[in-house]
């Protein structure tokens, strides 16, 4: 499991799924799976900023970064380092 | 030499004669069969939709069963209330001007709305100016992120991106000016027994830019099937004032001037059409690029922007759902039962 895997899965499951525990891939899109949109994009910016102590800038907002778990993860020790 | 696109020039030309005849015919034999409805209620802002939509329905049913209702507020343009009254006048029909501004402060709605705007803009208040912005959409960002755009009254602009509260806050509050204006168009419909022509043209209503119970609610859509280009078609076709045609598109939302593209959909409705256009016939992205004289690259991006709206905004067009179907008030039900 990579760094913050399982913190981020939780995260998506109670946010956006009520709690449901989802076994997405670790490359699959948030987008495309209907999991996460614009407004999600938002919450999910929120979280990782309220949770990880970080500010994510505006050149970094792009799906490399937060659009799979895998991304987000790598996105997170990034930052976090 | 340049590639040229084997699409037409011509891609979004209609007949006009025919399209006034299907939907005033469709109009009247709506309000008489399906609606049993005396007359119309348009809301009138002096904009290209809510014109044409208001000459479509004296088409269908005769100036005198049309009411026009003129509701500006405090952030609305100077040039409102004058252009939906040239409207209402040129077509000869009555209007109705209620000034909104009162109700919106009884709501809060001015304190709420810069309340939001001054997490974002520490100082912001009521002596400056403000919009909603939209970021662009590219090949690289797949998101729709939201800034607000202030004006200090010593004429200083800010631009800071909305964090999630922030943009809630923003959009429940700002979402009282159409559902405000919606009630009040249900109370004349209700008081001389006529139904509500809603205006969203087919960029709005398949992109989902309009307000849940707000500017989305009405019994009728008579131009929800035209592309933006269709609508200025008819405007030109059916003469009405040169003032209304060559405005600029305008939320009239924000008390910063404010275009549909900053809000919304990025890029001019021009594109915007020809690309949904396209998406929705199958043209390639490459044709389309050539046609809109933009790289292949920004036109699927805006092919799956497309898409990403049509997902996210799906709820706004969904009617109250039922845990169990109730067969005998579906609604495919009661328009067959009405139209024979």
């Amino acid at each position: 499991m990579m760094e913050h895997e399982h913190e981020i899965r939780k995260f998506i499951a109670e946010k956006f799924l009520f709690g449901e525990h989802n076994k997405l891939p670790r490359d699959a899109s948030l987008l495309e799976a209907g999991i996460v949109d614009s407004t999600g994009v938002l919450e999910l910016i929120s979280y990782l900023e309220e949770q990880f102590n970080i500010k994510v800038n505006d050149d970094e907002l792009v799906p490399k970064n937060l659009d799979t778990i895998a991304g987000i993860c790598a996105f997170l020790s990034k930052k976090i380092s | 030499m340049n590639a040229k696109s084997p699409i037409p020039p011509d891609l979004l030309e209609i007949d006009c004669d025919k399209e006034l005849a299907k939907i005033s015919g469709a109009i009247k034999n709506t309000l008489g069969r399906v609606l049993h409805k005396r007359g119309l209620v348009v809301g009138i802002s002096g904009g290209i939709d809510s014109s044409v939509t208001a000459a479509l329905c004296v088409k269908a049913v005769g100036k005198d069963k049309v009411i026009g209702l003129q509701m500006p507020e405090r952030h609305s343009a100077e040039d409102t209330l004058g252009l939906s009254a040239l409207i209402a006048d040129h077509l000869g029909i009555r209007k109705v001007p209620i000034d909104i501004t009162p109700i919106l402060e009884a709501i809060g709605y001015y304190e709420k709305y810069d309340e939001a705007v001054r997490a974002a803009v520490p100082g912001y208040g009521r002596d400056w100016k403000s919009k909603i912005v939209v970021s662009d959409i590219s090949e690289d960002r797949a998101y729709t992120l939201f800034s607000v755009v202030a004006a200090s009254p010593d004429g200083r602009m800010v631009k800071e991106r909305l964090e999630l509260s922030s943009y809630l806050a923003i959009v429940a509050a700002t979402n009282f000016k159409q559902r405000i204006r919606k009630m009040l168009e249900y109370y004349y419909a209700d008081l001389y027994n006529y139904a509500v022509a809603g205006t969203p043209n087919r960029l709005e209503f398949d992109q989902g830019f309009f307000v849940k119970l707000g500017d989305g609610a009405a019994d009728i859509k008579p131009i929800a099937h035209l592309y933006k280009t269709q609508v200025y078609k008819l405007a030109r076709y059916m003469g009405l004032p040169e003032a209304i045609i060559n405005r600029f598109p305008t939320t009239d939302t924000y008390s910063l001037p404010q275009g549909q593209d900053e809000f919304f959909f990025s890029v001019s409705s021009e594109v915007m059409d020809l690309c949904l256009y396209g998406k929705n016939h199958g043209l390639s992205v490459e044709d389309v690029s050539l046609h809109v004289h933009l790289p292949p690259g920004r036109v699927s991006a805006i092919y799956q922007d497309i898409d990403r709206k049509r997902t996210a905004t799906r709820y706004l067009h969904l009617a109250p759902v039922l845990i169990t179907e109730v067969p005998e008030i579906a609604q495919d039900l009661m328009m067959k039962k009405d139209l024979g």
